[in-house]
């Protein structure tokens, strides 16, 4: 059967359909990570990014009270025990795709755990670490 | 002395106000549906990820007040938000918070679980209950009330784990 549409307008549809949906690959996770390491200017390490998630920092929680030791897994709030959905991007897909909001949970929880902001650096460890997870 | 004309009557009203008391108090004991107020969504997606969006009508306005200008330090946790938002929020918590008798007390800490109503409401849990890993806190409301997060306290969608 022939395609009723001319090459050329094809083209053009196929340029907008990824314009329209360029917005959400700009917020991939990976490009997110990309934008951190590129701030902190140093090569990231998942293996640091498991440490730091898992250690205390000074104060009384971890990124793994609230969010469990197996980010694949969902985690449960350390003072409320309502469920947060697993962290790791494997498992749920909007996990790290708006930079917004990625930033406002960086704000709050690492001024929970640290009682600071975290460095680039230190996100860009963790975010490689979960992005790696394999469900 | 012989039935009158209005005997018949008596009886009927009699019916009628059992009935009427009835039903009132059906309705008084069961009207445990503290949200008819629809959640603003930004109250539900910033406040529930961590807790239950707690209806407004559980706290006086003097009370979201001082919670919602010291999100920074929010029982523990730093729950901060952008100005604007924060401004939303509260005038729509202030604007819906309890107005009834209860909203003369503002309860210690500004904590829902401190108000002498529900201290009350809930003075035969026993202390083991609230010990239970499933329930671990008295702001972890759907641990029992299975339909708290539409705003359904009614002792008939209560199921207390063991």
């Amino acid at each position: 059967m022939r395609n009723r549409f001319h090459p050329s307008l094809r083209a053009a549809a196929l340029a907008v359909l990824v314009v329209a949906v360029a917005p959400a690959w700009s917020a991939a996770p990976s490009e997110l990570l990309q934008g951190y390491a590129a701030q902190a200017g140093t090569a990231t390490s998942p293996q640091r990014g498991e440490q730091f998630f898992n250690a205390t920092h000074g104060k009384e929680w971890s990124c793994a009270s609230c969010h469990g030791t197996v980010p694949t897994q969902a985690g449960k709030h350390a003072s409320t025990g309502k469920p947060i959905g697993a962290l790791a991007p494997s498992v749920h897909a909007q996990r790290f795709s708006d930079a917004a909001k990625v930033e406002k949970w960086f704000r709050r929880n690492c001024n929970d755990v640290l009682g600071r902001d975290c460095s680039a650096a230190e996100k860009a460890d963790v975010m490689s670490w979960l992005i790696g997870l394999k469900p | 002395m012989s039935a009158g004309p209005l005997a018949g009557w008596r009886h009927v009203w009699a019916c009628v106000s059992v009935a009427i008391f009835g039903l009132t108090h059906a309705a008084w004991a069961d009207d445990k549906r503290a949200s008819l107020v629809p959640p603003l969504p930004e109250y539900t997606q910033e406040c529930a990820s961590c807790h239950l969006a707690f209806p407004p009508g559980l706290l006086p306005a003097a009370s979201w007040r001082r919670i919602m200008d010291n999100l920074p330090r929010h029982y523990g946790t730093d729950a901060s938000l952008d100005p604007a938002l924060t401004r939303k929020l509260s005038t729509w918590l202030e604007a819906h918070a309890d107005t009834g008798k209860r909203a003369r007390e503002q309860p210690s800490d500004d904590r829902i679980t401190r108000a002498v109503w529900f201290v009350h409401e809930h003075d035969e849990v026993p202390a083991a209950t609230w010990k239970l890993q499933a329930v671990k806190s008295p702001a972890n409301c759907s641990a029992c009330h299975t339909q708290a997060e539409q705003g359904d306290f009614r002792e008939r969608n209560i199921r207390i784990p063991r």
